[in-house]
């Protein structure tokens, strides 16, 4: 079975049924359906059960299903993962993860409501939103902080609040936080997912962004909007040539191995180590776009 | 009643009416006859036609009650014309008109205190809306059901003298004192005048009114002085907030987008999207997106189109300026940049709605258009289309040009949202048949792409280019396991409306919602 892509993760509120049932229609390789900042706070309950509902009744296809959960110091934490792990959601996302201890203590819940709903334990994942300077100085932690975390996020509004600064077009502001979690996470072997991109109506600064994204080594972006979608798959998707030229690679890379050629070359090129495992890296890539192509909701 | 070739069980014969034949199949029914004439007549002494109010006009036409006078809908929902000229028919005491607009839009509510005094006793007209169309669904208040009939099947229906105008009261927003009119000049200014332009030919009297005298000649002449009886000059003929309609922007729905997007990918993969092809693109929804589309595929490969036909937007006009398109054959524009055009860019050019649509006349570029876009309120697992009546049973909308479109264009391409509201938008069986099944080729919603299995060339055209499709049923069934499956209405016997085919057949009825 091809890794599972997470290019794209289109945000969803959580209290919009409309949106939810529309949300498979653009294939997103993620959907976050999300109990956080989409909803206000005197509504948490009503968005809650309406997931839950969602969760248990509709057919989201192949894109994977998350929720956005509340942060571990609110009210609304418990009882989110109280009632969604009956229903099953892929993952969570925890918001505002700013230690190992935020994603230990969930772990630690999922396992008993797993238990509860006699679930495997281990069934739901864990994705950790590192939205602060304190997340950010402990991403390396918390991306070890449990075997059920599966990716780690970044989210800018609330990181340039904690810095006391604002978000520019330039990025700058964002430069560290954005290369520790691509860092800590790529260590850790989960994928980083980098912020969104809330100019909807700019389409060349989005496309540059997510650019920027993949160049820095996230693995996908946060997405606001569905029409950002098509972008970003198409920025993190290898183009044919990439694919062509890694195909040679690896067909010279077995020739090699079976005439017992220590030496390989491609077009002219000498090939060694890293150079078959990009090409691997990206053969693999093209694959599961291709699947997730074939797999487009109906 | 009888069961016509889409099974519906239609009238043979309606009191005040007459009889009609059932719809046999597109074009299974062939015209008889000649051409309607209007008398001749013995123009003003000097070619004095200018009055001073309607009320003089109406004296002046000869208007009797029980004739039958008609409006066009260039205005659309800024029209003042109707609501005045059937206040001052009821002041002067007539009855038992029969009205027959082009179109009503939702501002014709005014007429329900009219219609149930028994001044209009009769209507017919391609769609109506709002509380106008929600009374005469729920009550039977005229002599006899709605007549509605296509852009096309209405011109047609003048031109066999089969629809017989008394009066025609032809709004413009320019006219001259002899009669020489048209939309695109004057504060009213609403572009094409095409569909008034068949009445201007066949009434018995032609009375123009507008709030915009411009010395002789009212140049361009759309409708010229030799079809005109009278002028009136009233204060405002038009309201242009209403007649500009908000459904010509480019939608940023991304359910809308998506769908254009696939509309794009199946027009592409069709085998019609070649030099010089031909397109309607319709107003609002996916369709204009899928002209935007349509245009970054020609950029990008240098491909032109031909003429593009029906309604204009200004997005197509912009098309044509920058010379995606060579031609706009225009029967009416829907905002202020496609007047625009019409008025500066000689290749763009009215036309009437026979020209258009007309299925009896010589030509008509319905039927040798190349890609058609058209919508639905619901379309059934047979392909047919509904777009008059919603899913509560009420008229709400138009027959216009659907069907003419439908039965000559090569590519006819449904786009709708698989699901409406709560409703499904694929059905067992449409509510009302408007265009028939035969004339649709392929159903391009969010959740799925069918095409009619009576058209596997092109099935196949769209999966060699790897775009999947499924069956009508399960786009059906896709639908339902996320709605379920609608409650049947509620309706009586009566007939509050006929659904006349282009040919004149009838295809369909309308029944009244209890």
């Amino acid at each position: 079975m091809p890794k599972r892509l997470r290019r794209s993760m289109l945000f969803v509120p959580g209290n919009n049924p409309a949106l939810i049932i529309d949300a498979p229609v653009f294939a997103p390789d993620s959907i976050i359906l999300d109990l956080e900042d989409a909803v206000a706070v005197d509504q948490k309950d009503a968005a809650r059960e309406l997931v839950v509902s969602a969760l248990k009744t509709l057919d989201f296809g192949p894109s994977e299903i998350c929720v956005r959960i509340n942060a571990r110091h609110t009210p609304f934490f418990a009882e989110d993962v109280r009632a969604l792990t009956p229903a099953r959601p892929h993952a969570l996302r925890l918001a505002m993860v700013e230690s190992a201890e935020d994603i230990a203590c969930l772990d630690e819940l999922l396992t008993k409501c797993e238990a509860e709903a006699a679930l495997t334990p281990g069934t739901i994942k864990i994705m950790a939103a590192i939205e602060t300077a304190q997340g950010v100085l402990n991403a390396r932690e918390i991306a070890l902080a449990s075997p059920r975390l599966v990716a780690m996020s970044f989210g800018a509004e609330d990181f340039t609040n904690s810095i006391q600064s604002e978000r520019t077009s330039h990025g700058h502001e964002l430069l560290l936080a954005r290369a520790a979690v691509v860092l800590a996470a790529r260590a850790a072997g989960i994928d980083p997912i980098d912020t969104v991109y809330s100019q909807v109506d700019d389409d060349a600064g989005f496309r540059a962004d997510v650019h920027a994204a993949k160049q820095m080594g996230f693995a996908g972006k946060s997405c606001v909007h569905p029409r950002q979608i098509a972008v970003v798959h198409d920025v993190f998707s290898p183009t044919a040539e990439e694919v062509m030229k890694a195909e040679r690679v690896l067909a010279a890379f077995a020739d090699a191995l079976q005439q017992g050629s220590g030496v390989i070359a491609v077009d002219g090129k000498m090939v060694d180590g890293p150079i078959v495992a990009k090409a691997q890296r990206i053969v693999s890539l093209a694959k599961a776009s291709e699947s997730s192509l074939e797999g487009r909701v109906r | 009643m009888i069961a016509n070739k889409v099974g519906r069980l239609v009238p043979s014969f309606v009191e005040n009416l007459g009889e009609f034949e059932p719809f046999a199949g597109v074009f299974a029914t062939p015209p008889t006859g000649r051409r309607y004439a209007p008398p001749l007549c013995k123009p003003a002494a000097g070619g004095k036609k200018l009055l001073s109010s309607l009320r003089q006009a109406i004296l002046a036409s000869g208007l009797q009650s029980g004739m039958t006078i008609s409006f066009h809908h260039h205005f659309r929902n800024g029209d003042l014309l109707v609501n005045m000229v059937v206040d001052e028919i009821a002041a002067l005491g007539l009855r038992d008109i029969t009205l027959a607009p082009s179109s009503l839009q939702s501002i014709h509510q005014a007429l329900i205190p009219h219609i149930r005094s028994g001044v209009i006793t009769a209507i017919t007209t391609s769609g109506l809306r709002g509380e106008l169309a929600e009374v005469l669904t729920r009550e039977s208040l005229l002599k006899s059901p709605v007549l509605i009939r296509s852009h096309g099947g209405r011109a047609r229906a003048i031109e066999s003298g089969e629809l017989k105008i008394d009066v025609a009261f032809l709004g413009a927003s320019a006219a001259d004192i002899y009669g020489n009119m048209n939309g695109i000049h004057g504060p009213a200014a609403c572009g094409s005048l095409g569909y008034a332009m068949v009445d201007a030919q066949y009434a018995d009297c032609v009375v123009g009114v507008t709030d915009n005298i411009v010395p002789y000649p009212a140049l361009p002449i759309s409708i010229p002085q030799t079809q005109v009886d009278f002028v009136v000059q009233v204060d405002k003929v038009g309201d242009p907030k209403g007649i500009m309609t908000g459904a010509t922007r480019l939608t940023r729905d991304p359910l809308e987008l998506y769908i254009a997007a696939q509309a794009t990918r199946v027009i592409e993969a069709s085998g019609y999207f070649c030099e010089g092809f031909s397109f309607q693109a319709g107003t609002g929804g996916a369709s204009l997106a899928v002209a935007k589309f349509l245009k970054e595929k020609m950029a990008a490969t240098g491909l032109r189109g031909g003429f593009s036909t029906g309604g204009s937007t200004g997005y197509i006009c912009e098309m044509l300026k920058e010379g995606y398109f060579s031609a706009i054959l225009d029967t009416q524009c829907f905002d202020l940049a496609a007047v625009e055009s019409l008025r500066t860019n000689p290749r763009h050019v009215e036309m009437s709605a026979s020209y258009y649509a007309n299925p009896h006349a010589k030509a008509c570029t319905a039927h040798i258009t190349d890609i058609m876009m058209l919508a639905a309120t619901e379309i059934d697992t047979a392909f047919n289309v509904n777009v008059l009546t919603g899913s509560d049973g009420i008229m709400m909308g138009a027959s216009g040009g659907h069907s003419d479109t439908a039965a000559g264009t090569k590519l006819r391409l449904v786009t709708a949202p698989l699901i409406r509201g709560r409703f499904p938008i694929v059905v067992d069986s449409v509510h009302t048949v408007i265009t028939p099944g035969e004339c649709i080729d392929v159903l391009v919603t969010e959740r799925g792409i069918a095409v009619n299995p009576t058209q596997p060339t092109l099935r196949e055209r769209l999966h060699e280019a790897g775009i999947a499709t499924v069956s009508i049923e399960e786009l059906q069934w896709r639908a339902e396991k996320l709605t379920g499956k609608p409650e049947p209405l509620a309706q009586g016997d009566e007939l509050v409306a006929l659904v006349e085919y282009r040919d004149g057949t009838l295809i369909d009825v309308v029944r009244r919602v209890l």
